[in-house]
């Protein structure tokens, strides 16, 4: 038998919408006087050490959550100066947009320029201070369920276990965390998350998910090109036709620049590979004018959930709530999750704070929640917004562009009649014989740079000795199927190189090099046979973002 | 003021590091004297007395000293320090053991494994595993100062003798002894302890092809070590790994063979004194930190080396 | 018997530390910091000393900044019984280290110390042997078996190629080495659990110590990148490169 304990609210994920909510629940239960226990569980090695993004943070929910968040010393100290808007339209040519033409969504006037990583920090902080337990270091690895089929909490993994699957001298049990209210805030394609999709069908009457591939670089640049609060978005080379995307950069602080692209895992062509993409890009005279002479510091990558309003999965189920990426409520027309997903769990800890208060014990599930949902103005929001994603995948980047403007600008949101697009990526991909291979150039180690050295910048680390958390359903699969049909993808769109066919005499071999791993999950979204599983490794694996 | 270096000995035969030590002490100052302190160890001080740059060697001969005691080690060097400026002693765990205690027992602070002297009171020094050097100016009157041997040169030999004096001191602190030694006796030394390395990665193909690492290794009192692509592979277990994750090594020459260079590996190598890289692949990274490449196909030329050694 | 045992806050071993851009320091903001892995080794060591019964009571100390309370309160997680944090601005150096953990050693009156050989941030490797000067008791470094047999610790030493065992008398200092023990994973409910045992904080001046400049840091720089050499033709021309010219075999 397990150990377990017993709090009010477990957590799962110390993210922006896990720690927003966690902090919202200790503030209601201070103002009612209550006693409350909540605990957050995060598998990275310390709070933000997995987190990733852009990011450009719109300080909405900051504000509601902590109106004092200046003063306390949220690291939000770039302020937004400047929005640039590319079409880049070879590797050497581009347009940029005058200002009028550009989406009122992409405008970032009261913005912030920030890591979001530090300002989890930063929460995780507050919420200690609220008196939340956090414990990093530690991945929930099963969800426990009651009989009649309700959440009950979330199980700790075992660590210490070998890769044949022997425990060792270090061996610790894993714990059961049981809670009146499991909040999973996993981020994007939370592998706990994709089980509660399927147990109690959460997304049977939503569009398609949609996800993208974001990969990005900070940069220590010279002071004569820094200019704090610049931002610079843009899209078209080098991504072809057919593929969906974009590029940022942004001049934050301490002389530093992060630059991005986040690739539609849309994507048809099985050559394409979004790393390679990402570091042929930075060669455009639009980014390289910034990171030429500069020096990369750090490099990660990260799938986002991008499906918007129209993908939006119910959020509730007996016990427990969906949150943030892990439902998808990411704004896509704005390219910004931070706000919306502490939203989501401001709005998810109010409603299971009212709960506890009215004596309820998570059997039931939370129906108020949905009201409170779409009386919020996240709702309001990604409604408004719920075209712009489609348009762009339907109709391409000028014209889906162009719609977008008309949408945003003109009618805010308010056509009569909504875009669908409703395939999943992974059933994109077209076969290889369709192609032919994608000539990418050679890292010039200086702007460019291959797969390793970027890994090695991202202090991504995983316990040698344990089972391998990328889990085949059928281990043929990619050796049988992928490779002839697709070329086996999985070594183009892994960022980190985890997968590799390596061929010897005796023939090809599937090698996967779980080590390696960002736990960006795209490998679990983009899969053509939806083969592989990510699984949470042992706690305190993956990479150490410092700033990111 | 003189320079005082420790010498590192087993009573019979001066070890190497010592070289290294004296040749890092003669960037400090001219004044060289080397101490021998051991049990029946005239003949290291012999040895001793012909090192180029030694001005005098001096000999403390007692039990007290037979296995180089820290506690008796750190009595007998504080006791003849104030008669130096600097106090110089070889990093290996020999060193490590007592300097720190001499520093201590004189009120001074100890540079620690230093890689080069920048001027006779400012050394520079790696610190975090050798992914920084930081340089630091000592203010103390006398310096203690632990060498490492990869940094510098060997002193060479002289035709001339230097005087050699008996001190004739015992300190004798009584409270540690010598229980036991085991010596390493595996047919070939340990990774991280190797003066010499061949390891082999992916281009290997297959662990049995590994022996053809093992018979040069033979030829040359090698280690054998490996890449984590190998290792991944399974050609080999894990405690052979080099690298980020693996083993941190720096020896005095490091021979890659079948192995790309990927910064993880590098990241566990880079430190040695002379890198072979042995690659059919004329465009991997190996080559842009090997002192010699050979471009070759290694299942023809592992056997050609075993041979020709 | 009581055991004392000193733990450090370093960066994460995971994570390569970066020298910052005007070269005075190694850029320490926002990275994951750690207990030093050979402190953590030193505190399972302490620990499995309790539990076999040969040490009644295992404290903790450490020097520096608020946050390395952080790390006592791992060290606490794991098993450790109280902790003692001298906090100091900065990280002072190793003979002032060392001379406050005397301080503490004298009011404590342990018998055994046990510390990390090193931290693998300074990577002095000299702490441990200080303080054993100071308090003029005998020293195991390196160690990769300690052993209480009598009166006397037995401690075998990883020593330049091979082993080496002394006894030492008691009060000793031992430092730890990898091989030593792998360190146990720190349970939820111990993590709870040391958020309440006892910390006491103290300063230099309360244990009367002053601390003292030894040593000016100039500059910190990153290691210069090797530079590619020659390519040989043959097995033959490397063989003669090696011997000639590197002399290396």
């Amino acid at each position: 038998m397990r150990e377990s304990m017993e709090f009010d609210v477990v957590i799962v994920g110390a993210g922006p919408s896990g720690l927003a909510a966690a902090c919202r629940l200790m503030q209601q239960a201070k103002e009612a006087e209550r006693e409350l226990t909540v605990c957050v569980v995060e598998k990275g090695s310390e709070v933000g050490a997995h987190i990733l993004s852009g990011a450009i943070i719109e300080p909405r929910a900051l504000e509601e959550l902590f109106p004092d968040w200046k003063k306390m010393g949220a690291p939000l100290n770039t302020p937004v100066t400047e929005d640039q808007l590319f079409m880049l339209q070879s590797d050497n040519k581009s347009i940029k947009f005058p200002n009028l033409v550009v989406p009122k969504t992409m405008h970032n006037q009261g913005n912030y320029i920030a890591s979001l990583g530090n300002l989890c920090r930063w929460l995780g902080e507050q919420a200690e201070q609220l008196g939340v337990e956090i414990f990093p270091g530690f991945a929930a690895s099963e969800i426990l369920y009651h009989e009649d089929g309700s959440v009950k909490g979330i199980a700790t993994g075992d660590m210490g276990i070998s890769e044949s699957g022997v425990e060792k001298d270090s061996y610790m049990q894993g714990m059961e965390l049981h809670a009146k209210y499991t909040l999973f805030a996993e981020g994007c394609r939370g592998h706990l998350g994709k089980e509660l999709y399927q147990k109690f069908d959460l997304d049977k009457d939503n569009d398609a998910q949609h996800y993208g591939l974001g990969l990005k670089e900070l940069w220590d640049i010279t002071p004569d090109k820094h200019q704090p609060g610049l931002v610079l978005h843009g899209s078209g080379w080098p991504l072809s036709k057919g593929t969906g995307g974009g590029f940022f950069l942004y001049h934050t602080e301490n002389c530093q620049v992060v630059v991005g692209l986040i690739v539609d895992l849309s994507y048809e062509n099985p050559y394409l590979s979004p790393f390679d993409e990402f570091q042929r890009l930075k060669h455009h005279p639009v980014l390289k004018q910034y990171l030429e002479g500069a020096k990369r510091v750090s490099y990660g990558a990260r799938a986002i959930t991008k499906g918007g309003f129209n993908a939006l999965p119910k959020m509730t189920f007996s016990g427990g709530l969906l949150i943030g990426c892990n439902s998808g409520t990411l704004n896509f027309a704005k390219i910004k999750g931070t706000h919306t997903a502490m939203k989501s769990g401001m709005l998810a800890a109010e409603e299971v704070f009212s709960a506890l208060n009215n004596g309820c014990n998570g059997a039931k599930e939370l129906t108020g929640f949905e009201t409170r949902f779409k009386d919020s103005w996240l709702y309001e929001e990604l409604k408004q917004s719920r075209n712009f994603g489609p348009a762009m995948h339907k109709f391409g980047a000028i014209l889906g562009g162009t719609f977008n403007f008309i949408d945003q600008n003109i009618c805010k949101g308010r056509l009569p009649f909504t875009l669908r697009d409703n395939k999943v990526d992974y059933a994109q991909l077209k076969v290889i014989s369709d192609y032919s291979p994608i000539d990418y150039p050679k890292p010039d180690s200086k702007l460019s740079f291959d797969k390793l050295s970027s890994v090695f910048l991202s202090n991504t680390n995983h316990e040698e000795d344990q089972p391998c958390h990328l889990k085949l359903k059928d281990q043929a699969i990619p050796i049988t199927q992928n490779l002839p049909k697709y070329l086996e993808p999985a070594q183009r769109y892994c960022p980190a190189g985890v997968y590799e066919v390596i061929e010897d005499e005796s023939g090809a071999h599937f090698q996967i090099n779980g080590q390696n791993c960002l736990h960006c999950k795209t490998c679990d979204i983009k899969d053509p046979a939806q083969n592989i599983t990510w699984v949470t490794p042992e706690g305190g694996g993956g990479p150490n973002y410092p700033n990111m | 003021m003189a320079i005082l270096i420790i010498a590192e000995h087993d009573n019979n035969i001066l070890k190497a590091a010592t070289l290294n030590a004296i040749t890092a002490a003669s960037q400090m100052g001219d004044e060289l004297h080397l101490l021998v302190a051991g049990l029946d160890c005239n003949l290291v001080a012999q040895q001793a007395s012909k090192i180029a740059g030694i001005k005098k060697v001096l000999i403390a001969d007692s039990e007290a000293y037979q296995y180089q005691l820290a506690e008796n080690m750190s009595k007998l060097v504080t006791d003849l320090a104030s008669n130096y400026c600097h106090i110089v002693s070889p990093a290996t765990t020999t060193g490590k053991n007592f300097m720190p205690r001499v520093a201590a027992l004189l009120d001074v602070a100890q540079i620690s494994d230093i890689v080069k002297v920048v001027s006779e009171n400012t050394f520079s020094r790696p610190i975090y595993a050798g992914n920084a050097i930081a340089t630091v100016e000592s203010l103390d009157a006398i310096k203690v100062i632990t060498v490492r041997g990869t940094a510098f040169d060997a002193a060479k030999q002289s035709d001339l003798s230097a005087p050699i004096e008996i001190i004739t001191a015992v300190h004798d602190a009584q409270i540690s002894e010598f229980v036991s030694e085991e010596v390493a006796v595996s047919e070939r030394p340990e990774l991280t302890a190797a003066k010499v390395i061949i390891s082999g990665g992916r281009g290997m193909g297959n662990g049995e092809n590994f022996t053809l690492l093992e018979s040069v290794a033979d030829k040359l009192g090698a280690a054998v070590g490996a890449s984590r692509a190998a290792v991944d592979a399974g050609f080999v277990p894990n405690d052979m790994q080099v690298g980020q994750t693996g083993k941190i090594v720096a020896p005095d020459l490091y021979i890659a063979v079948g192995i790309s260079g990927a910064i993880q590996h590098l990241a566990g190598m880079k430190d040695s004194k002379i890198i072979v890289a042995i690659n059919k692949d004329e465009d991997a990274p190996i080559f842009q930190v090997a002192d010699y490449g050979l471009v070759a196909d290694l299942f023809e030329v592992l056997p050609q080396l075993t041979d020709k050694l | 018997m009581k055991i004392l045992v000193t733990v450090k806050r370093v960066i994460d071993y995971n994570v390569k530390a970066r020298v910052n851009a005007d070269n005075t320091d190694v850029d320490l903001a926002n990275t994951k910091m750690a207990l030093n892995p050979f402190c953590e080794i030193a505190v399972e060591e302490a620990i499995r000393l309790k539990e076999s019964g040969t040490a009644t009571e295992v404290v903790v100390v450490s020097i520096g900044p608020k946050a390395c309370q952080e790390q006592i309160r791992t060290s606490l997680a794991l098993g450790a019984d109280r902790g003692i944090h001298i906090e100091t601005d900065s990280m002072p150096e190793s003979l002032n280290v060392a001379k406050l953990l005397a301080k503490v050693v004298n009011a404590e009156q342990p018998g055994l110390i046990i510390m990390g050989k090193q931290a693998i941030d300074s990577d002095n490797n000299q702490t441990g042997q200080m303080l054993a000067a100071l308090l003029d008791i005998p020293q195991g470094t390196f160690a990769s078996k300690v052993e209480l047999i009598g009166d006397k610790v037995h401690v075998t030493r990883e020593v330049d190629g091979g082993l080496q065992t002394v006894a030492l008398n008691i009060p000793a200092i031992v430092t730890t080495d990898l091989r030593l023990n792998e360190p146990r994973y720190a349970s939820l409910p111990n993590i709870m659990k040391a958020k309440r045992k006892p910390l006491v904080v103290q300063t230099p001046a309360d244990l009367g110590i002053e601390l003292k400049t030894h040593s000016k840091l100039l500059k910190v720089e990153a290691p210069a990148e090797r530079q590619a050499g020659i390519k040989v033709n043959s097995i033959e021309e490397l063989i003669e490169k090696l011997k000639n010219e590197a002399k290396v075999i």
